[in-house]
């Protein structure tokens, strides 16, 4: 920095924040409206759970149906999520390590299914599959069945869920560049051998971010799930739908109770956000 | 010949990767989108024209649009004072709070919706301290204008936050220097800088509400002609095997998204001009 007059302490203080009472009116302000929005929703889901006790809680979570929605919902993420890390690391290498033509239209693509409303994200799929649908008379004849049976329910979570990973690694592998598999790959290395040991280790935090949001949301979705269930009781109802069928029955404490372990998942799912996000700042500073 | 000039690269894997990614692209995304424009292709114009403009659908996107321009508006003003808090001062607990932002995100919908009910019932946390004060929230529009600011809070907080953090507080103390006062300061350097975000964040934030289904439909009431959303008409539809009727309603929400989705784009290029 060049000799200039220095600028008062005071003075500089002043142009970068407001005064005190100013600040803290804001911070109190920004701080009760989460509070009132942010917290008290996830206060009032376990004090609603536990309101009648643990025993009660704990009945209500060793329901069959509870049960088998635990199931449906953990066989669903089983099979979407890891479909959709595989798509996500191939996107964004192919996306991130090259230049062609039409790469932002290919990211504006894989970004699509989060600016389409999850009921019309079932919806297609009852239009393909459905008994109406293009594949309906045929998939009836070989008694195959798609819609309102868990083949839809993964398909429409996959959908939903299918941008996740790519989003998160393309710019992070933008920004680490290509200098080191170009290092590697003049050295010897297969490409296989390039992806595994120099990529991975660098993309590492990047994908458990992405993955930790693909589960929640592969867990937790709702809207589109909801379209293609059928909602047939221990067959087809995703923890999510059986939360909405215990409430719609009036069985606030039960409904309050498996909601809570979504609640669970949600805090989890924060935690470990938080400390990818931390770790990936960290290594993209110590490039 | 190669389609695509090598550029002397020397990294493999592009035309499997690549190949890989539209195939996936086609089966998942792609294909199953253009079914419903294939059906609703399959309408003759006076038929959609009737479904897409009946009473009860227009009623829905009077309420769903009119709602999420409310919560857009709330999320906007309160998103931007959060990031601003958030990056600008220092208190305990700060970066729990930056965490807690998030939420919205990671909770399930459903959850959100029956807790959001619960809590502004009438005999519920805050529903019972508004109900002498002759404000009903839940099963009222109101209620869904409240679900909609909750779901779309993080849009605006993500993408102020990353703005104000990007400002060069040179500029401030320039202005304060050449003598601005520090509202002069926040109102002709801070917040034209801020401007391109601040709306991106509220278009994201209406995008996602007008889509929203799970956390609005406990708390909405659900009322036609009063407090029905329309992602709640097209399942309505549905089950009673109005094929086409959804597919319709479907059709001009995904055109909706798609508008929503190009705006959204000229604003953050608009907005990245202004970083970089």
């Amino acid at each position: 920095m060049p000799a200039s007059l220095p600028i008062p302490k005071k003075e500089k203080e002043r142009a970068q924040s407001e005064p005190d009472a100013v600040r803290w009116l804001l911070i109190t302000v920004a701080l009760v409206f989460l509070a009132l929005f942010l917290l008290l929703p996830l206060a009032a889901v376990f004090s609603q759970a536990f309101e009648k006790g643990l025993s009660v809680y704990l009945n209500a979570l060793k329901e069959p149906d509870t049960l088998s929605s635990i199931k449906l919902t953990l066989v669903t993420a089983a099979v979407a999520v890891p479909l959709n890390l595989f798509f996500g690391v191939t996107a964004a290498w192919a996306i991130a390590k090259f230049t062609f033509p039409g790469k932002n239209l290919l990211i504006t693509l894989i970004d699509l299914p989060f600016s389409v409303s999850p009921v019309i994200s079932g919806l297609i799929y009852v239009l393909i599959f459905g008994l109406q649908g293009w594949t309906g008379p045929w998939l009836q004849d070989h008694d195959i069945k798609i819609v309102f049976a868990v083949p839809g329910i993964i398909l429409a979570t996959i959908f939903v869920t299918f941008p996740f990973v790519a989003r998160e690694l393309i710019p992070l592998m933008e920004a680490q560049g290509k200098e080191e598999e170009e290092a590697a790959m003049v050295l010897g290395a297969t490409g296989l051998q390039t992806f595994f040991r120099v990529t991975l280790p660098n993309i590492r935090w990047g994908i458990i971010y992405g993955v930790i949001l693909c589960n929640a949301r592969a867990m937790g979705e709702f809207g589109a799930v909801s379209v293609v269930s059928g909602h047939i009781r221990g067959m087809t109802n995703t923890v999510p739908l059986h939360v909405e069928i215990l409430y719609n029955e009036y069985n606030y404490t039960a409904a309050f109770a498996v909601a809570s372990l979504l609640a669970f998942l949600a805090l989890i799912t924060l935690g470990v956000k938080t400390l990818a996000e931390w770790k990936v700042q960290l290594q993209l500073e110590n490039k | 010949m190669r389609l695509f000039k090598k550029h002397n690269n020397v990294l493999p894997g592009f035309g499997p990767t690549l190949g890989i990614t539209l195939f996936y692209l086609s089966i998942i995304v792609l294909i199953p989108l253009s079914a419903l424009v294939f059906n609703a292709a399959g309408m003759t114009w006076e038929e959609f024209l009737s479904a897409v403009t009946a009473p009860r659908v227009l009623a829905s996107y009077k309420v769903t649009f009119g709602a999420a321009m409310i919560a857009a508006m709330i999320n906007s003003f309160f998103g931007v004072l959060v990031a601003w808090v958030l990056v600008r001062y220092r208190f305990p607990g700060r970066r729990l709070v930056d965490a807690l932002v998030d939420l919205p995100f990671a909770l399930p919908t459903a959850v959100a919706g029956i807790t959001l009910a619960t809590i502004y019932s009438p005999n519920g946390w805050v529903g019972s301290y508004l109900e002498p004060l002759g404000i009903k929230v839940a099963f009222t529009p109101l209620g869904i204008v409240l679900a909609m600011t909750f779901i779309g809070l993080p849009f605006v907080v993500r993408t102020v936050q990353p703005v104000i953090e990007e400002i060069d507080v040179e500029l401030e103390e320039a202005a304060v220097c050449l003598g601005a006062s520090r509202r002069q300061t926040l109102q002709r350097v801070v917040f034209p800088l801020l401007l391109p975000s601040i709306l991106t964040g509220f278009a994201l934030s209406f995008a996602r509400a007008v889509g929203e289904y799970g956390s609005i439909i406990f708390i909405a009431g659900n009322m036609p002609m009063v407090s029905e959303i329309t992602p709640l008409l097209i399942i309505t539809k549905l089950e009673q095997f109005d094929y086409r009727g959804a597919t319709a309603i479907a059709c001009v929400m995904l055109l909706t998204s798609f508008l929503m989705l190009m705006v959204i784009n000229l604003l953050q290029k608009w907005s990245r001009r202004f970083t970089e």
